[in-house]
């Protein structure tokens, strides 16, 4: 029972064998982990063995109260945007999800109209 | 029918301006016949494009808002898709958006007027108290 850092488990993680590989909490659901949702209860001495916090980030969106996410302002866009012209995930941008909804609506209709390039760098 | 619609295209950029202007007003005349008016339209000026579109690396950027039902844009994207100089076009239906963008904006100035709370918190949780403090007095 050394390695049952899951405490509020009851006695059937005992039972599931395949918890036993599970130590850096992989297959357990467990809400504020990998999102960065603000408060997120996970932070609370970090249940289930994580051992390194990544630095609590926000959505862009929501601090700064932008609503009108448009296709047209490609510059905004870009910075959602990798070097090789992909959408950047939200867990590395800290975006909320409805925000990335529209932001990759945005996106991809910018790459439609040519302001956004579909694969390559952005000039 | 009051729905907007946002019309951009890209003409190709050896067009003169008067060409352009000869373009836009022919767009123009077919609008009205089906029934939508065009509210504004917008020349944003020569831009390169991302990546190459039918050989050209760069366009002229044209913006047109009309106001109309579907046969308005219908129409209007046929005649896109034959007139030779316009290279892409895209079309977004854009009044739900304005409208969420429009409430959005009003709350934030009933929040501005009623509160006087130096700390605007979520808008949700701002609606709660603005609407708790006429009850309270």
């Amino acid at each position: 029972m050394a390695d049952e850092t899951r405490a509020p488990e009851p006695a059937a993680s005992s039972e599931r064998p395949r918890s036993e590989g599970g130590r850096p909490g992989g297959d357990r659901p467990r809400f504020g982990g990998p999102g960065r949702g603000p408060g997120g209860p996970g932070r609370e001495g970090g249940p289930g063995g994580r051992k390194f916090f990544r630095r609590k980030k926000v959505c862009k969106f929501c601090v700064e109260k932008i609503e009108d996410i448009n296709y047209k302002d490609y510059r905004l866009l870009g910075q959602f945007v990798a070097e090789s012209g992909k959408i950047v995930p939200r867990r590395l941008t800290g975006v909320c999800a409805p925000h990335q909804h529209r932001l990759s609506s945005a996106i991809k209709q910018a790459r439609n109209i040519a302001l956004l390039p579909f694969a390559g760098r952005a000039s | 029918m009051n729905r907007t619609y946002e019309l951009m295209f890209i003409v190709r950029p050896d067009m003169t301006d008067e060409d352009l202007d000869k373009l836009i007003s022919t767009l123009q005349s077919a609008v009205p016949a089906s029934l939508g008016t065009v509210k504004s339209v917008e020349k944003m000026g020569k831009r390169r494009l991302a990546y190459t579109v039918r050989r050209f690396n760069d366009g002229i950027y044209v913006l047109m808002i009309v106001e109309g039902g579907g046969a308005a844009i219908h129409e209007l994207e046929r005649r896109l898709r034959v007139t030779e100089p316009v290279i892409k076009f895209l079309t977004v239906r854009v009044d739900e958006e304005q409208k969420r963008l429009e409430k959005i904006k009003k709350l934030r100035d009933a929040k501005k007027k009623v509160s006087g709370q130096p700390a605007p918190s979520a808008e949700e949780g701002a609606a709660v108290p603005a609407a708790e403090t006429p009850a309270s007095a």
